[in-house]
């Protein structure tokens, strides 16, 4: 086998292969004469690896999908909202007052953003309302964005038939809007709805695009308003229909609320610039607004926090594998230990019959790496078929990467040698007439 | 008139001695031994137990070093190799036959007689067919494949003995090799080494037993970590 397969190299450096391999052979031998004590003392490094691969997959599924999130919001932007002031809240969770409360964003902020903080080349207002939207009998619970025409371009959103409206439309307050793809079907099951009509408060709007659906989780839903039914016309077209005041009514009482906008995008010209403007525009508002009724969101500060969390998950995971590996290489080095003062005697055979100290070590260190492989190939299968499954079952996004199975399995090998080389030195020490004389 | 002086020895002993230290005591256990023997020789080493007949073995095995004086194997100094070499040694030049068969008991039977050549290294095929001729000669050609525990006494002692031979050593080294067996076994095994004299292997062997060293044809006798008597017969 040697001869044949190396005539240049020669005998001498073919052998110590051909060597390994009987070694190989050996281990597994004497190891599966021992089927449910190996199979036991594998499980650790099994479980070790595969909850490493496991939970890098999922936690690098979640992040990506955060990432997008955020990243659809626009990683130049910065966003204002209009926040009810946590004392306005109080007031009106006593449910019998009647007044309106005033509070948010208000064209004035636009124009002082607009006009004194350099670096801000766009911005998008926006008004929300809460509107039944309807087709003749069919209704669906909607909230109507009322907005700037640049509005998809910024948010990056997208059209998927029709238009968006235009600025003539915007300047002459058209009745028109666009329609969010989630709620066509149920509005208009059977015909297309461009060109349709829809009522919305006392006012009909005619269909002209329909906007591309948002993710599975979207912006707005992971922000904590959940928005599944949009729909956008002109801002101009709704301060004529619907003015400032919005009233909710419940039972017994009513509330209204004075809200000029409810939302303002601002795009600025560099990445580099975000952060800056972001400090100037929180700045001009904390002088502007006596209450803290607005909030400040910099999707390039969330990623980073995004990214800065998936660091410290990844260190925690990090020392989970790391303990559990650790775990996993004490119980090879337990049994190993206990393998060798049972198979002393055998070791003062084998050195008797010509074994030098080295063929003990390479005999034990090898169990020992076949253990801990086949645990880490074990733990490499299970581990990349739990992030399928959950993805599968749980409908949740999974990314097992390139890397983490060959980084796990390659430690789990390397926990093997380190937890085997003790008791394979100390099989190898023995004094072959003392190990012989064992019983 | 110990020795034909034409040949050199192959095992020769000059003045060997044997201390063990015991906590703060040391313990002679060999005292000044000498002796030669020659190729093609049967001999018994005998004597009472404590006599040091043991540790005379283990020297004669190479697997300890005598405290001073000289060992020649074969014509080679082995009485200052280091650990490797003398594990080398005893894999090319020695073979072993045990009292408790000392059979590696996770492995078959051509296994067990294949391991002295697995560390040196033979390529698989041949170890393996030296393995299966020996098996046949020692009447076991039929077990090839069974398990230690699977056989008798005599049996394993048989593959021993097989083992003993497949690196065809300078000497066979035998230790009580019929101490664990009955007698008609017992008997089976001592025709097997006459069969080896007569085909001029050389054979040491220990034991307390007379009917066992009458087969020898020279008898040592050690008596408190001396030569008390070398007789030919």
């Amino acid at each position: 086998m040697s001869a044949t397969s190396s005539i240049a190299a020669g005998p001498a450096s073919a052998l110590p292969f051909t060597h390994l391999s009987r070694a190989v052979r050996l281990g597994f031998k004497n190891l599966s004469s021992h089927r449910l004590r190996s199979l036991l003392t594998v499980l650790g490094i099994v479980f070790g690896v595969c909850s490493v691969i496991a939970m890098l997959a999922i936690g690098e599924g979640a992040s990506f999908e955060a990432q997008e999130q955020i990243k659809n919001l626009g990683s130049q932007n910065i966003i204002l909202r209009s926040v009810k002031p946590p004392e306005e809240q109080k007031v009106s969770d006593k449910g019998s007052q009647s007044y309106v409360l005033e509070y948010g964003l208000t064209y004035p902020d636009l124009q002082r953003i607009q006009s004194t903080i350099p670096g801000v080349t766009v911005l998008v207002p926006e008004r929300t309302l809460s509107e039944y939207v309807w087709n003749i009998s069919r209704r669906v619970d909607c909230e109507i964005q009322a907005t700037v025409p640049w509005y998809p371009a910024m948010r990056n959103q997208h059209v998927v038939r029709g238009r968006f409206f235009s600025d003539e439309e915007m300047a002459g307050s058209a009745n028109v809007c666009v329609l969010g793809a989630e709620m066509v079907p149920v509005l208009f099951p059977l015909e297309s709805p461009l060109g349709r009509d829809v009522r919305g408060g006392g006012d009909y709007y005619r269909v002209i695009g329909i906007m591309a659906p948002q993710g599975r989780r979207t912006a707005a839903e992971a922000s904590g308003k959940g928005a599944a039914y949009r729909m956008f016309i002109p801002l101009e077209t709704a301060k004529t229909r619907y003015g400032e005041i919005l009233m909710k009514r419940r039972s017994g009482s009513f509330e209204a609320e004075r809200i000029q906008l409810h939302e303002v995008t601002v795009k600025v010209a560099g990445p580099e610039q975000v952060l800056p403007v972001a400090d100037a525009i929180k700045e001009l508002m904390r002088h502007n607004h006596l209450k803290l009724d607005y909030e400040i969101i910099v999707p390039l500060e969330m990623l980073r926090q995004a990214e800065r969390t998936k660091q410290i998950f990844n260190v925690v995971l990090g020392s989970i594998a790391a303990i559990s590996l650790l775990v996993g290489g004490i119980g090879i080095m337990n049994i190993m230990l206990a393998s060798v003062t049972e198979r002393t005697r055998e070791i003062g055979i084998r050195r008797a019959l010509g074994a030098r100290r080295r063929d003990i070590v390479t005999q034990f260190l090898v169990e020992s790496v076949i253990l801990s492989a086949a645990g880490g190939l074990l733990g490499v299968a299970l581990g990349v078929t739990i992030p399928w499954l959950v993805t599968r079952f749980a409908e949740m996004r999974t990314i097992v990467t390139f890397w983490s199975p060959m980084v796990a399995f390659s430690i789990s090998a390397l926990v093997g040698i380190i937890f085997g080389i003790y008791p394979a030195f100390r099989a190898a020490r023995m004094d072959p007439v003392e190990a012989l004389r064992h019983e | 008139m110990l020795t034909t002086p034409v040949s050199t020895p192959i095992v020769q002993f000059e003045a060997v001695s044997k201390t063990y230290q015991i906590g703060l005591v040391t313990v002679p256990v060999l005292r000044e031994v000498s002796f030669a023997i020659h190729a093609g020789e049967y001999v018994s080493i005998m004597g009472p137990s404590g006599c040091g007949k043991s540790t005379l073995l283990n020297l004669l095995g190479c697997l300890d070093r005598p405290s001073t004086g000289r060992y020649c194997l074969g014509g080679e100094d082995v009485s200052q190799l280091d650990d490797d070499a003398l594990s080398t040694t005893r894999g090319t030049r020695l073979g072993f036959v045990f009292q408790s068969y000392n059979l590696i008991q996770q492995l078959t039977v051509v296994e067990n007689i294949e391991v002295p050549l697995y560390y040196q290294g033979l390529p698989e095929h041949e170890s393996r067919a030296r393995s299966c001729r020996l098996a046949e000669r020692v009447g076991l050609g039929h077990r090839l494949e069974h398990k230690p525990f699977e056989l008798s006494g005599g049996q394993q002692q048989r593959v021993a003995i097989a083992r003993a031979l497949v690196n065809d050593p300078l000497i066979i080294l035998a230790d009580e090799p019929t101490g664990n067996l009955d007698s008609t076994s017992g008997a089976e095994i001592l025709g097997l080494f006459d069969e080896l004299h007569q085909q001029g292997k050389t054979l040491i062997l220990v034991t307390h037993d007379p009917t066992v060293s009458r087969h020898a044809r020279r008898t040592i006798r050690l008596h408190d970590g001396q030569v008390e008597s070398d007789v030919r017969h």
